[in-house]
């Protein structure tokens, strides 16, 4: 590999970098990947509709797929890919959708059949589908039904309930699970320890642990880390406090802290605290959700408070989505919280 | 000439004072030659540009301070002519979404694809070619549409070795979980008062200000606080203040610079506490239509109101918990409703009554 290209890769993200290069690689999914190496087998493809919660494996999966069924050479005159990058006025879907399908199907050539299945279809790829309007979607499932004879179309997404209901029966659905830890955990390993990364397990449980089954949140934490690490030499082991800085996750002391001034009611004292956490720039959504956490699953307040609590949460929540005022939601729901306890 | 906040401004990493780790953390991103997508949050006058453009000087040069201003046409899809300014180097670009209104979206979607699906080639060095990637740095990011974010998503991994996004805005409550997932989080917390004391006394200095015999840097920390640790609008007003007069008086009973707006709403927040009638609400109002006259956003008026009757009560628990529940309900009404001066005039007609309340 020359050194232009070399380079290219090392600004590549490790997300990119370490996507699952074919079906067997993606973990966790086991299911969905075994009925779609079936499907490899028959030649024949339904059009598909994956769908689940981020960083589980969706568009790698379907990115593998079709490598799978068609090698590298015939992959871009075989494989579309449109996203919500991409403008999705109906009119231009329908333009580009068109375009593509009308291109000649290209033949493969005589290795290309020593290897890869090679079906004469083409796939048309709409990921992250649930940012589609319910017009585009209903134009969409005309368009599907004109070209199904020579395209498959695979629909990607996180809420199934988005997409309507006339396209999600025309579409074999494969649901995508949040990743098991062990899994996870084991992909990370694997990272570190190509990229020589000094780790330490309990890091790599705490960066699961923040990320909550997203394996492209750990492993860009996971880069992030590294990249802050490595500039001095002597301190280059990421640490649980490096995590927690980089995901933007309040340390357990500061929320001890503001816990012992709600129930030691120091109005006072709550003012100020806010206010300084507010200039260290957290972010609020985050704290209130730590705050909950230490408040509610945990048994030093009593239980008979914890539903008042969840109350005043909620109400607190529904204000802050109504694009109120941060600052001023946050000093309420603590005062009003101490105000209980 | 120009002013302190652009003269004082540090351009490169080692310049930098105050947050060294964060300083570290940059000089590393830049050794490297390489990094994720960055999303710096903080308060406003934190530092954010500062060190961004700090950061990218260590990388590209100083040829990144070459900027030029492109004013670019975006014809939409009704045919409106939409025109918006990109401010760009050879190596980055900067743009502010809300120039672009409803059309986020679209503008940006157009101008990254443009930007990302080239390839950045440097061929300063002749023997061998390098790969690069542009920088796209997005302001006031958190005011993006949710459409436009969502447009960012896969953009921002489909083209990641041909651009980097660099997103700056004061809160990432307003972030989509998707985009904080693809990228790194660095929190620019607002600078200390002894931290602005040090800058401002720098600069005293520098500039041979002259200030009266007195506790300097107990002067210099009402100077900070005053401006809620805000560095740009401390500078600012020390530079107004040393402007005013040969010699700035520093001795605590002396007024420091506010905006007449917040000395306004101070006043106000006395009158409430004072005289509670229905001739102040009247008096008040008229202050009111001449705040929102001036372009003060009625939040911003209803949020400094509140927390000057806060700062004014701050002995009595009671009135300071029921006067923030209520300055809670009448923000949430701002937010959903239209007329702003209806709710600004029922939040001050409640403080008083919940003043009456506790204080006899
Ligand atoms: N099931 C999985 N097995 C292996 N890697 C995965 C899996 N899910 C996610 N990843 C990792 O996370 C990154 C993002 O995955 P992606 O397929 O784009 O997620 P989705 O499309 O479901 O949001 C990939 O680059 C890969 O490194
Ligand atoms: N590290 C620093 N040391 C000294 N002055 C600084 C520093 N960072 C910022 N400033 C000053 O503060 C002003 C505001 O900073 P800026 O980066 O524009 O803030 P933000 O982008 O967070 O609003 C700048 O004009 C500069 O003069
Ligand atoms: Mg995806």
């Amino acid at each position: 590999m020359d050194s232009y290209h070399q380079e290219k890769l090392h600004h590549t993200p490790w997300i990119e970098k370490y996507r699952p290069k074919n079906l067997s690689d993606v973990s966790s999914q086991d299911q969905s990947i075994a009925i779609l190496k079936q499907t490899i087998k028959s030649g024949n493809l339904p059009h598909m509709l994956f769908y689940g919660p981020p960083g589980t494996g969706k568009t790698s999966t379907i990115l593998a797929l079709a490598k799978e069924l068609f090698g590298p050479n015939l992959y871009k005159s075989r494989v579309l890919e449109l996203n919500a990058s991409d403008e999705r006025g109906i009119s231009i879907v329908r333009e580009k959708i068109k375009n593509f399908a009308r291109l000649q199907i290209s033949n493969p050539t005589v290795q290309d059949l020593e290897s890869y299945p090679c079906p004469p279809f083409k796939i048309i790829i709409l990921d992250e589908a649930d940012s589609m309007t319910n017009d585009a979607q209903s134009a969409l499932r005309r368009i599907i039904e004109n070209y199904s004879n020579i395209t498959r179309f695979v629909l990607i997404c996180n809420y199934i309930t988005r997409i309507i209901d006339p396209l999600a029966s025309r579409c074999s659905k494969f649901r995508f699970k949040l990743l098991n830890s062990e899994n996870s955990l084991n992909r990370l390993r694997y990272i570190s320890d190509v990229e020589n990364l000094n780790i330490e397990e309990d890091v790599l449980m705490k960066i699961l642990s923040i990320s909550q089954g997203d394996l492209r949140k750990a492993i860009t934490y996971l880069q992030s880390s590294s990249k802050l690490s490595n500039m001095n030499d002597d301190d280059d082991k990421i640490t649980i406090e490096k995590i927690e800085e980089i995901a933007g996750v309040l340390p357990d002391k500061t929320i001890d802290g503001l816990v012992d001034l709600i129930m030691k009611k120091r109005v006072n004292d709550i003012v100020g605290f806010i206010n300084d956490l507010v200039l260290e720039g957290w972010s609020i959504q985050q704290l209130i959700d730590q705050l909950h956490d230490n408040l509610l699953l945990d048994d030093k307040v009593d239980t008979r408070f914890k539903n008042q609590i969840s109350l005043l949460l909620l109400d607190c929540d529904k204000k802050l989505n109504n694009g109120t005022d941060e600052h001023i939601q946050l000093l309420n729901l603590v005062l009003q919280i101490s105000k209980i306890v | 000439m120009s002013l302190w906040v652009d003269k004082y401004r540090p351009k490169t990493l080692s310049q930098l004072s105050y947050h060294d780790s964060i300083t570290q953390n940059l000089r590393g991103l830049s050794k490297s030659g390489d990094f994720p997508h960055l999303l710096m949050y903080g308060p406003s006058g934190s530092g954010k540009k500062t060190r961004i453009y700090c950061t990218l000087n260590e990388i590209f040069g100083s040829s990144i301070e070459k900027l030029k201003i492109d004013v670019k046409t975006f014809v939409t899809s009704s045919n409106r002519k939409l025109e918006f300014n990109v401010l760009s180097s050879p190596y980055h670009l900067e743009i502010t979404p809300s120039d672009m209104g409803n059309n986020d979206r679209v503008v940006i979607q157009d101008l990254l694809k443009d930007v990302a699906s080239t390839e950045q080639v440097d061929f300063s060095n002749q023997s061998s070619k390098r790969h690069r990637f542009k920088i796209v740095i997005i302001n006031e990011a958190d005011s993006l549409s949710r459409d436009a974010q969502a447009a960012l998503r896969r953009t921002m991994e489909k083209y990641s070795s041909n651009i980097r996004l660099i997103l700056v805005c004061n809160s990432i409550s307003n972030i989509i979980a998707p985009i904080k997932s693809r990228t790194l989080l660095i929190r620019i917390p607002s600078p200390t008062p002894n931290e602005i004391g040090k800058i401002l006394h720098n600069i005293t200095e520098r500039e041979q200000v002259q200030l009266s015999s007195g506790d300097v840097d107990k002067f210099y920390e009402r100077l900070a606080l005053a401006s809620n640790r805000n560095l740009r609008r401390a500078l600012l007003s020390y530079e107004t203040l040393a402007m005013q007069s040969e010699t700035i008086n520093i001795s605590s009973n002396q007024q420091l610079i506010n905006l007449d707006w917040e000395t306004i709403i101070k006043s106000m927040a006395k009158d409430i506490t004072t005289s509670r009638n229905v001739s102040t609400i009247a008096k008040l109002r008229t202050t009111i239509y001449e705040l929102l006259s001036h372009c003060i956003p009625a939040r911003i008026i209803l949020k400094t109101l509140l927390f000057d009757l806060v700062d004014l009560h701050h002995e009595n628990n009671k009135l300071v918990e029921e006067v923030v529940s209520t300055g809670s309900i009448f923000d949430e009404r701002l937010s959903l409703g239209t007329k702003s001066i209806f709710h600004l005039e029922g939040f001050i007609a409640r403080s008083m009554v919940v003043i009456d309340k506790y204080i006899r």
